[in-house]
């Protein structure tokens, strides 16, 4: 995809690339490139350092510690991060309460959340999803009553990522109980120690813990809590949800799996069959991520935080192609990868699994989630129908 | 970055555009098609040598327009919007390239001129009975015969052939180089043309030479590295072209959703045909994407990378061709079967485009062998 690419870019690209591999540590991005998850703390060590460096946040504006990049700029900083195994920025602060709070909130709320926001001083949660509210996610439930300077919530979130982690969430209620769904809606901010916060962890069949449910039984919020007007939160929820409209595609993520694959794969590429499969694979994920390039060179030109089909077509796709690029994995484990083992580690006398052997299933089963969250694969056929079909 | 069309480049696409919206609906392609003609037009094969396409990426002492393969691109997918029938990829993108990647200066300017200005038709006869995809595996010789050469064999599927005034060919000279080679087909004794429509309806022949007298073009020696960059530039055209067809059949196929009544209700109210046409689209953006790689890709000076990123990307070509063609044929029903329908002569001639070259395995495996497209 060089030939796309600027001499500038280029520079940029290669200046980001020296950051990654100078100031983050290699002990650290090789446990990444292994396939292990970063902890809690590589993450907001990493972000810390990032954010010295202005580079945690750099789509946020200038005023809060953005830089004033082009969309194709901080796209090449992202796949350069990725590319050199360095743990990404919280999400959920950097690219959805972030984002949300610089544009829509007031001054007080901006000046006590947004600095801590991007040094990960703070690490957000976010609590949209309910058990009957996921692709439809306006009919959620989870409510909040004001009583005086407070507000009181009662309900329930679900597959809330990383909600042992968290110190704060960013949650969806309802405010309005007589308004049509999606006019009653607002946006709180939670701190998760407040009494009456529970939190029960979701164990999912990779046999990993990354999900969980966050229960509020009358939680009492402080008033100014509340995100921007009251009732505008789904106005909100669709500028967060809208405003990364090439991320999804993971071509960064995509690359990485390509080529530890190749690695790993011995004699298997000699296989017509499985090289014909890898090769496809390629094929598509070229293609994928010529699309984000065609979508940055016309984003300047676009509103941010306006949804558009195509942000449907990388999400749909990018899905799609890590999905196979994971079960690619597994096959060049062979039965070597069907045992679940937390380490490479074997008792004295039998022959040590390769790489590989701890991730890829897991791996693999992790990674069906991709056609189901943000948006599921289903719920994006329909939004591009809706584009193309104009009904 | 810039990935978008250029000022020059959107003119190029509204004339060429226009014109085809004027000419070219389907009863007029239909009627070329099934009449007794040539299969085409030479009135607009006349309109397009005066919009400057038939010399488009010649240089201009020869009569050309001095574009380039950016260029060439907007023009095909125009034409595969319009599935156009005139043998534009024989003379000029095969044909006219050869003579210009390949033939001397004295070549060039005895040939192309006449190619800018309509008077010469070309094809390019490469595949022969037992050569699948390869260009080199032939049967085909060249001998020397006095100043120049005689060539004899036997030449398939040639795109255009039918109604070319000179034929370029490949054949083996005796210290076994694959050569290109200049005949004239108003030989009737030494070249016996057997013409028929392909699957698609583009007109082409099967060819016979018998000690054919025959000009080399260039350098024997030189001939295969430049037959191989023409297929390089010619399979981005047909990128482009296929992405113009594609996008044409989606949209006949929205349409058509939208107005076919069934059960009292259009059928685009069915979830399960809307999540088929969103598929299509998803389909076409990845092709829309491979054709820009492709294109962007001949600028790469290193030929084996140029290479491989353009079979990859006819790859993702072929593949979006064939859900996008087969779909379209199927959320028509019964009417995409027909003759009289456009949609399933666009599925014809994407299939036909899907074959031309090499075929998707083929790309595939060289691709592969190649080591792939993603590296550390």
């Amino acid at each position: 995809m060089d030939l796309a690419l600027s001499k500038e870019d280029h520079a940029f690209a290669e200046r980001m690339r020296e950051f990654f591999t100078s100031e983050i540590p290699a002990e650290l991005r090789d446990r990444v490139a292994r396939g292990e998850h970063p902890t809690r703390e590589d993450i907001v060590t990493t972000q810390r350092t990032l954010n010295a460096h202005g580079l945690a946040v750099p789509h946020w504006p200038v005023e809060w510690g953005g830089q004033d990049w082009t969309p194709l700029q901080r796209h090449l900083w992202a796949e350069e991060m990725t590319l050199a195994h360095v743990p990404s920025p919280i999400v959920f602060n950097t690219a959805m309460i972030g984002p949300v709070i610089a544009q829509f909130a007031g001054q007080e709320m901006k000046e006590r959340f947004l600095p801590k926001t991007a040094n990960a001083d703070i690490w957000w949660s976010q609590g949209f999803s309910e058990p009957n509210a996921g692709s439809d996610l306006a009919s959620l439930k989870t409510t909040a009553v004001r009583d005086g300077d407070e507000w009181v919530v009662n309900g329930q979130k679900t597959w809330t990522t990383y909600a042992q982690y968290g110190d704060w969430i960013f949650n969806l209620v309802r405010t309005d109980p007589e308004a049509q769904k999606q006019r009653g809606i607002s946006m709180l901010l939670i701190d998760m120690r407040t009494p009456g916060v529970t939190i029960r962890p979701i164990h999912l069949i990779d046999g990993g813990y990354e999900v969980n449910e966050v229960f509020f039984d009358n939680v009492r919020v402080p008033a100014d809590n509340l995100v921007g007007e009251e009732n505008q939160g789904w106005t909100y929820a669709k500028f967060l949800l809208g405003n990364e409209r090439t991320s999804n595609a993971g071509v960064g993520i995509l690359k990485n799996r390509i080529i530890r694959i190749k690695a790993l794969a011995g004699s298997l590429l000699d296989d017509p069959l499985f090289l014909s499969r890898l090769t496809r694979l390629e094929v598509e994920i070229r293609s994928l991520e010529m699309s984000v390039l065609r979508v940055l060179a016309r984003e300047a030109s676009q509103p941010v935080g306006m949804p558009d089909p195509i942000s449907s077509v990388l999400k749909l796709k990018g899905s799609e192609l890590q999905q196979e690029a994971t079960e690619l994995l597994v096959d060049v484990l062979g039965p070597q990868g069907l045992a679940y083992r937390e380490s490479v580690e074997v008792p004295d006398g039998f022959t040590p699994p390769p790489e590989g052997a701890v991730d890829a299933l897991p791996t693999y089963f992790n990674w069906r989630k991709a056609s189901i969250y943000a948006g599921s694969n289903e719920v994006q056929r329909g939004i591009i129908a809706k584009a193309i079909l104009k009904f | 970055m810039d990935l978008e069309l250029s000022d020059e480049q959107k003119m190029l696409a509204d004339s060429v555009g226009s014109l085809l919206d004027k000419r070219y609906d389907a009863n007029t392609r239909l009627a070329l098609l099934e009449g007794d003609g040539d299969g085409w037009s030479r009135e607009l094969w006349k309109q397009y040598a005066e919009l400057g396409l038939l010399g488009l990426t010649f240089d201009e002492q020869y009569g050309g327009a001095g574009m380039g393969a950016g260029e060439l691109a907007v023009v095909m997918e125009q034409f595969g919007k319009a599935l156009v029938l005139e043998p534009f990829l024989a003379t000029v993108v095969l044909g006219g390239a050869l003579v210009a990647a390949a033939g001397t200066p004295d070549q060039k300017q005895a040939l192309l001129p006449s190619v800018a200005d309509g008077s010469l038709l070309l094809a390019f006869g490469y595949a022969e009975p037992g050569s699948r995809w390869s260009l080199t595996d032939i049967s085909a010789t060249a001998v020397p015969a006095g100043n120049g050469w005689t060539v004899s064999g036997e030449k398939i599927a040639v795109i255009g052939g039918d109604s070319a005034d000179r034929l370029v060919v490949t054949a083996k000279t005796p210290d076994g180089a694959v050569g290109l080679f200049v005949v004239s087909t108003a030989d009737a004794a030494a070249v016996t043309r057997a013409p028929y429509p392909m699957q698609d309806g583009l007109r082409g022949a099967d060819i016979l030479l018998t000690d054919a007298p025959a000009e080399a073009l260039g350098s024997p020696a030189d001939a295969l590295a430049a037959v191989e960059s023409v297929i390089d530039v010619a399979t981005a055209a047909l990128c482009a072209e296929a992405v113009g067809a594609m996008e044409r059949m989606l949209w006949l196929t929205v349409d058509y959703l939208k107005t076919r009544v069934q059960f009292g209700q259009p059928i685009a109210v069915f979830q399960t045909l809307q999540h088929r046409a969103a598929t299509m689209y998803v389909s076409l953006e990845q092709a829309r994407s491979a054709a820009l790689v492709a294109r962007l890709a001949l600028a790469d000076d290193d030929v084996d990378d140029r290479r491989t990123a353009v079979r990859a990307a006819k790859v993702q070509i072929d593949l979006a061709a064939r859900h996008v063609g087969q779909e379209a044929v199927q959320l028509h029903g019964g009417i995409g079967m027909t003759m009289e329908y456009p949609v399933g002569h666009y599925l014809k001639r994407t299939t036909v485009i899907a074959k031309t070259f090499a075929d998707t395995d083929t790309l595939v495996r060289q691709v592969g062998a190649a080591g792939g497209l993603i590296s550390a």
